[in-house]
Formats: structure tokens, sequence, C-alpha cells
């Protein structure tokens, strides 16, 4: 045995220095696991602490406040938000599903099919202050004023893509056996993408728009130079209107003490919206691991 | 349409009579036969919809940068000067600011995304499968304004005082060093840029990995355990070489994620047009600040032109690397059904 010795020596050390990087890797690993969660904690635990801090109920009922006043609230950010948000959402909706509806029953094999779903995996990623940009060229330097209804067809011009993008998923998945046994009994297309497909696909595609509703709900960027912003209630989508993101950035980044407790009380909420609807949607629709 | 195509009766139609017993099926009668071809109208007419937003966003921005590319035509790309006051504007401080803290993003977030992923699909028991992941997508969908505020206000003072001042206190003498720490010690600048970007592109570039991972036949990694790999030599020598087009196509993803990501950067960038301190911790501007910031007070004229010719950089530079990325994940895709 004793010839064997040198050889099991390097054997082992080599052994050893591979289960050393080994642990090494993993431990790394770990710590990446621990890094990732530690932000969102610390994100949560912060935006929870100084947005109660901020939060009455004038919070909701009161107007935007002028600098070093005390009082006010966010009531039209608010109001705001959630019309452009929910026509936006409307207005994108049908629009997206249509396209999705396009890409997995019309166009599997088709260029346009493939064309478009290149193209639209593109604009889900695209730079959403570039939309901002070109409805502010299209829409806002035509009418010369920046309005609500700006803010509306930008923020539906985020929602289509994710819309579309789970739509065809959803509907990708619903076997072909299904489709075939309802064209066999003679149903037209329409009836059996209506009826049949969509039906069965019909939580995946809320979760589509739910999602979309909260990508836009936080959206800034788009808003900044169409639908501005406002310090009065306004209902009026011809004028500018205050959003609750453009409220935040406008109230965070000034000086003033009064504004950045509200601005705090706004991303609280703002959060808590997203995060929400993010878990309903999750909720609403368990995808396969 | 009441035509007599040799066509299925639909369960609706009245009892098939054979009034002519020589063959003509029965006139077939549908409720409404122009649906079929509207609502294939409304689903064509859906996706010309979104290529023509495509070609709508590049041909306003082109139209409306004309101006300042008649201007400069590219030499706006290296020129550093912006001032509206003198009305001459060039891109070279925007540019630069967009692609370094972009790149401080992914040194920071590549590395980190690949542990989440390798731990995600290597190492975690199942049952935390779960709740770590959507932790993770959760990261994601926090709204790119709570990523700035908190930059702002809390994470770059704690990033000047336990970082900055230490850096500068180490290396205040030496040459290059001391200068890529050198400024105010406020905690906005591009390296608080890039790590905020680092925070959200993470979720996005790990869940890609965390995919094509998965993608790896089992076959293989069993194969590789077999034969006495560790975890990390399976990781790095089999799942690693095998993924490796879709593993890029996850860094360009969050690459596009990155350069286009605008709230959070105007938080805590600075917003200071200067590029005679290349320290990392002195104010600085990327594309999408200045967009932020100036368009909206911009007057007409060059001073918007050359905002949106900034817009148009931008959106040319992502839609490269986005373009890139799915190629590169549809390679590998299309590699999985014949590589076992």
């Amino acid at each position: 045995m004793s010839s064997l010795t040198p050889l099991d020596a390097s054997r082992l050390a080599m052994h050893r220095a591979r289960k050393r990087t080994n642990r090494i890797a993993l431990a790394l690993a770990l710590a990446a696991m621990a890094f990732g969660v530690f932000w969102l904690v610390w994100i949560l635990v912060e935006t929870v602490r100084l947005g109660l801090g901020g939060i009455a109920l004038a919070t909701f009922t009161e107007m935007t406040p002028p600098p070093q006043a005390d009082g006010g609230g966010l009531a039209n950010a608010i109001y705001g938000s959630a019309l452009m948000v929910g026509l936006a959402t409307l207005l994108g909706t049908p629009i997206g599903i249509m396209a999705g509806i396009y890409l997995a029953e019309y166009g599997q094999k088709t260029w346009l099919g493939a064309t478009t779903r290149f193209i639209n995996d593109i604009l889900l990623s695209a730079p959403s202050i570039v939309v901002g940009l070109f409805i502010y060229t299209v829409i806002v330097a035509r009418f010369r004023t920046f309005s609500g209804w700006a803010g509306v067809l930008a923020l539906a011009l985020i929602v289509i893509p994710v819309v579309i993008r789970t739509t065809e998923n959803m509907l990708a998945l619903i076997p072909n056996a299904l489709r075939e046994a309802a064209y066999a009994l003679g149903t037209p297309k329409w009836k059996v993408i209506l009826s049949i497909t969509l039906k069965a696909a019909r939580a995946g595609v809320v979760t589509g728009v739910l999602l979309a509703l909260a990508r836009i709900a936080g959206e800034t960027a788009p808003l900044l130079f169409t639908a501005l912003s406002n310090q009065f209630w306004t209902s009026s989508l011809s004028e500018p209107m205050a959003s609750l993101p453009v409220t935040i950035f406008k109230f965070a980044m000034s000086p003033y003490e009064n504004w950045q407790k509200l601005a705090w009380a706004g991303v609280f909420l703002i959060t808590l919206g997203v995060l929400g609807l993010n878990i309903l949607a999750r909720l609403l629709f368990r995808p396969k691991l | 349409m009441t035509a007599t195509l040799p066509a299925t009766p639909t369960l609706h139609d009245a009892p098939m009579v054979r009034t002519d017993p020589a063959g003509a099926p029965p006139p077939r009668r549908r409720t409404a036969p122009w649906a079929d071809p509207l609502f294939s109208l409304l689903a064509h007419g859906a996706a010309w919809l979104t290529l023509a937003l495509l070609a709508g966003i590049i041909v306003s921005l082109f139209f409306g940068a004309a101006p300042a590319i008649q201007e400069y035509g590219l030499s706006f790309l290296w020129r550093s000067e912006w001032d509206p006051v003198q009305n001459r504007y060039g891109g070279l401080v925007m540019i630069y600011g967009t692609l370094m803290s972009s790149a401080i993003a992914l040194l920071i977030a590549v590395p980190v995304s690949f542990g989440i992923a390798l731990f995600l699909t290597e190492l975690s028991p199942s049952w935390l499968k779960r709740p770590l992941g959507t932790a993770i997508e959760l990261l994601a969908a926090v709204p790119s304004i709570v990523y700035g505020m908190w930059g702002l206000l809390v994470f770059g003072p704690i990033l000047a005082t336990y970082v900055q001042q230490p850096l500068q206190a180490l290396l205040g003498g030496v040459p290059v060093l001391g200068g890529l720490v050198s400024g105010p010690p406020v905690g906005i600048g591009l390296l608080s840029a890039g790590i905020i970007l680092a925070i959200m592109v993470i979720p996005f570039i790990a869940a890609v990995m965390r995919d094509v991972f998965e993608v790896t036949p089992a076959l293989l990694k069993e194969s590789a355990y077999g034969l006495g790999s560790t975890t990390w030599e399976v990781v790095y020598k089999v799942v690693l070489p095998y993924t490796k087009t879709g593993v890029i196509g996850g860094v360009m993803l969050g690459l596009g994620r990155a350069l286009g990501e605008t709230m959070a950067v105007t938080f805590v960038i600075g917003n200071m047009n200067q590029l005679n301190s290349l320290s990392l911790f002195e104010a600085a501007n990327s594309i999408t600040s200045a967009l932020a910031n100036e368009f909206a007070e911009a007057g007409e004229g060059l001073h918007q032109a050359s905002l949106i010719y900034l817009g148009l950089i931008l959106f040319f530079i992502t839609f490269v690397v986005l373009a890139l990325s799915k190629v590169l994940l549809a390679q590998l895709r299309k590699g999985e059904g014949t590589r076992t």
C-alpha cells in the first residue's frame, strides 16, 4: 500500500481543493441571494417607517399644499393618477388582447406574427421616457398644451406590450385539442377564440392586465411632459393633471420638509398599491414551478 | 352570406331535412356571417398597430430632432458642451453618464444575479424556491420612483458616510485612485446611480438566468454529478456553457433596462453637466435625467430638438441592445430541441 501513498496524497489534495472551491462558490451564491432579499426588505422597511409617519386623513381629502404650509394632502394627485391609470388601462387592454389573439391564433407562422412578437418584446423594455417624448411630439406639441389625455395615451402605450405578451403566452398554453373540438362542431373562429380559448385563458389574461396596471401606476417618466402636474383639483382631461408619481418627484426633490413628508406618504401608497396588485395577480394565476 | 358552401352545419341549425335527394345540402344559416372577417380584421389591425407604434416613435423622434441633427450631425455625439444660454449643445456628458452608470450597474448585478440563479436552481430547498423567487420578482415590481427617493434620502447619505469618506481618507493622496473618490460627501453621483440601477436590474437578469438554467437537461447534470463533479463544477462546466447565449441575453436585457431607467437615476445622479472630474462620487448627468429635468421647461427650437436628439440616441442604443438580447435568447431556445 505504501507505493500508492504519494498518489493518494496528491489526489486528496486535489479533492480538498475542489471541495473548497465548491464551498466558497456556494457560500457566495447564498450571499448573493441574501444580498437581493436584503435590499427588498430595507426598501420596504424604510418606506413603511417614513411613509406611515406622513399619512393622515388629510392626505386623502386635501389638495397638495404650497411649500412650508401646514396640512395639505395628495387628494388631487391620487384622483389624477386613478383617473389616468384607469382610462389608460381601458384604452390599452382591448388593443393588447386583440394583438395577443392575433399572435396566438392567427399569426403563429407568418412574418407579421414573428415581426410583431419581436417588436413587442423590444417595446416591453424600451425606455418609458421615450414614450413620453413620442406623445409630446405627436400630441402636446400639436395642441400646444399639456393635458391629461396626453398622459392617458402615454400610459396606454405602456399597457399594450404588457397585455400582448401575457395574452399570447396564456393562449399558447391552451391545448389545441380544445380548438379542434370546437371547430369540429362547426363553430366559427371568432366564437372559438372568444368563448373557448380566451375563456380558458381568462385568469392569465386578467393577471396580465393587473400587472400592466401595477406597472403604469408607478410610471413617472412618461407623465413628466405629457400630463405635467397641477396644483389644484381638476376633472378636465384637457388640462394639465396632477399624478401621484410626478407629485412625489417634485416634492421629494424639494428642500421643504412638509413636501418631503407628503412625498414619503405618496411613496408608501404607491408601493402598497403596486405590490398589492402584483401579489393579487400572483394569487389569481399561480404559474407552474 | 347564405352561400351554399359544402360546410358543416352548426348545432343551432334547423333539423336537417334533405329536400333534394340528389345531394345538395340544405342552405346554411349563420347567425353573424360578418363576425369572422371582422374579428380577424380587428386582430390583424391590433398587430399592425404595434408595428406602427414603433415606426411612429422612430419617425416622430427624427422629426423632433431634425433641427439639432441639421446643426450638429454626428458631432453631437462627442461635443461635451451643453449651454442653453448660448444655445450650444452636445451630448457627450449625458451619453458618458448613461453608459458609465449602466456599466457600474452591470458590474455589480451580473455576479449577484448569477449567484441568485445558482442558489435558486441548485441549492435552495424546494419549499424555499417559490417564496424567494417571488421576493426577487417583487423587487422588479417596485416602481422606480421608490428606488429613487430611497436612494436620495436613505441610501445616499449612508454611502457617503460609510463608504466615500473612509475611501477618501485611505486614497486621498494616491494620484489616480484618489481622483476616483474625490468630491463632496453627499452620496450623489455616478456610483450611487450605478448601485441603485444594479439593485433594479438584478431581478431581471436573475429571473432570465434562473429560467435558462432550468432549461439544461437533467441528464447532462446528472451525468456530471455521476462522474463526481461538485455542484460548482456542474454549474460552471456544464450548465453555464450549455446556456451561455441565454445568460448573455439576460445580461443584455438588464443592460437595456439600466440604460433607459429614468427616475431612479434622476434622483441620485446629481444632474450636473460636467466631465472635468471622473470621480465616481461627483455629480454627473445621464440622457434620461437630462430629459426628465429639462424637457418640460426647454424652449422650442434647438434646446428641445437637442433633447429629443438625445432621446433618439437612447432609443437607438436600447433598441440594439434589446434586439441582441432577444436574438441570443431565441438561439438558446432553438438549440433546446436538438441538443439533448
